[in-house]
């Protein structure tokens, strides 16, 4: 005979099995809706000419090769900036830095820096790239803002990855008479690489699916240009060209379109960083 | 003929007064064994030896230590050059995750030697006086970590040598090891003494009067006693030597 206290308790625990399961065939659907639904409108769209041509008033045809370049040039330049930036400031701050309460700030700054809204560093970027140092709105202010804004995720990530590094490493260079940057060089950063690479990816995929801070710093052109003409003058990514078709030209299967080449690299991207950190998982499980 | 003559060292980390007036010659071309119950200093005084507690933040270090007649601790020392000559095999192994060859090449690497015959003649060498180049040699190019603790000890021993020291630290190096293990590096710290100088911190007394000739006891801080090891076992001149040795603390 069960107690009533008993059924209470089974009925309660079934009630919450039954809420958990309901909580997250909901989002599952959501999700599904929303992948499916931009697929749905969006694939039709995708052609070869909207994949290889800029948009043409004379023969009223519309094509993204241009955003999907300007996207790879903002990339390309924010990397370019931000990988040696973020990662010797890393490297400064775990292997060299010695005073504890200016480490602690700048940590302290660095997580600070991550959560602010990127409309935010877009003003600031506009500021002082544009205004101040007087470039153009295009590839060249957009991507330098673009660095600022990752920054925080490349030092977070490569400092997480260098203090994962044991401490034996380092002391088995250096009681070998290594010094200590040959010994960063050497033991250090190559053990370190894999995180690294994960952080590197994540900002990539910031930097693809940011738009807000690139309305002011890089423009709204779609323009064929090659990356020297990018650079300084106005440039619309992906993101910027999906907000114009769909507000600006009222072109939704265009829009729609975009949002589908997105999708497909977000997804890419979130491969290559499984792919690297499950990487990282099984080297973890070697050293054991 | 001394290695090391230390005199008069005193040593803190932050208030901590861990080494109180520590005077002792070490030997050249012997053993010497380092003993003491855990916290003694036995391990700060072993890495005062090559200056690794540079690392440790708020150390500060009184008295001098004289490597072959020079201060370590002077302004101007060259770590780099100590290290070089005062290698240093740690508790735990620790080869890097990198090839057998190239966890060997490392020191010769950084100390210049950059032809590849060098190197190869080296990394056999090396391996040859560690005892572990028979069991590796098919496999030169394999991740070290592959290896057993045992073999990884060894070429962390290796690597030391590969340097060309004229001493080794050994900081509790075989208590991690199964007992195989440690009577194979046992042997082969009693033929390093033949060209080397080798200071060995260990918890295990057995290990000390089999392998070293001169014992150095600490006790909280101070150098009890310094004598070769058969009389420091046998007829110590301390009561709390004594009462160590013979089991009744540590």
């Amino acid at each position: 005979m069960e107690s009533r206290a008993s059924r209470r308790r089974r009925i309660s625990g079934a009630m919450l099995h039954a809420f958990a399961f309901g909580s997250g065939a909901v989002v599952c659907l959501v999700l599904a809706l929303i992948i499916g639904y931009i697929f749905v409108r969006g694939i039709p769209g995708i052609t070869a000419e909207l994949l290889t041509t800029q948009p043409s008033y004379i023969h009223d045809t519309i094509g993204v090769l241009p955003n999907i370049l300007n996207t790879l040039y903002i990339v390309l330049v924010a990397m370019a900036v931000v990988i040696p930036l973020g990662v010797c400031a890393a490297v400064y701050l775990s292997e060299y830095a010695t005073n504890r309460p200016l480490v602690r700030l700048i940590s302290f700054a660095v997580e600070t820096l991550t959560g602010i809204p990127s409309v935010v560093f877009g003003l600031v970027g506009m500021l002082f790239f544009i205004q101040m140092m007087g470039f153009s709105a295009g590839v060249l202010s957009g991507g330098l803002t673009l660095a600022v804004m990752v920054l925080p995720t490349i030092i977070s990530n490569t400092l997480e990855s260098l203090r994962a590094v044991p401490d034996a490493y380092r002391e088995g260079a250096l009681a070998l008479g290594s010094g200590r940057w040959h010994m960063v060089r050497t033991v250090v950063l190559p053990n370190a690489l894999d995180g690294i690479a994960t952080g590197c990816i994540l900002a990539v995929g910031r930097i693809v699916g940011e738009s807000a801070a690139l309305l002011y710093t890089a423009g709204f052109g779609i323009v064929l240009n090659g990356f020297m003409t990018a650079l300084q003058s106005s440039s619309a990514t992906l993101t910027v060209a999906l907000y114009i078709y769909a507000t600006e030209r009222g072109e939704l299967t265009v829009a729609f379109s975009v949002a589908t080449i997105l999708m497909v690299i977000t997804m890419l991207l979130n491969l290559a960083t499984h792919t690297v950190s499950s990487k990282l998982g099984e080297k973890e499980k070697e050293h054991e | 003929m001394n290695s090391f003559d230390v005199d008069i060292l005193n040593l803190w980390y932050g208030d901590n007064h861990v080494l109180h007036d520590v005077s002792l010659g070490i030997p050249a071309r012997r053993v010497t064994a380092l003993i003491g119950p855990s916290g003694c200093g036995k391990s700060t005084f072993l890495k005062s030896l090559n200056r690794m507690l540079d690392l440790v933040e708020g150390v500060r270090i009184e008295g001098s230590v004289l490597f072959d007649g020079q201060d370590i601790y002077a302004p101007g020392v060259d770590v780099t050059t100590l290290r070089k000559n005062v290698g240093m095999v740690f508790q735990k192994a620790n080869a890097f995750p990198m090839s057998i060859y190239d966890n060997i090449a490392y020191g010769p690497r950084i100390h210049g030697v950059r032809k590849r015959g060098e190197l190869d003649e080296l990394v056999e060498r090396s391996l040859r006086d560690a005892a572990l180049w028979d069991e590796v040699k098919d496999r030169l190019t394999k991740s070290a970590l592959g290896l057993s603790g045992g073999q990884q000890q060894r070429l962390c021993i290796a690597r030391a040598l590969a340097v060309g020291p004229q001493v080794l630290l050994l900081d509790e190096s075989t208590s991690a090891l199964d007992p195989i293990s440690t009577e194979k590096i046992e042997e082969l710290v009693s033929r390093l003494k033949r060209d080397y100088t080798v200071v060995m911190v260990t918890h295990n007394m057995q290990q000390a009067l089999r392998v070293s000739d001169y014992a150095a006891f600490f006790l909280l801080g101070d150098l009890v006693e310094f004598a070769p090891t058969e009389r420091l076992f046998n007829s110590p001149g301390d009561r709390r030597t004594a009462d160590y040795v013979s089991g009744r603390f540590g």
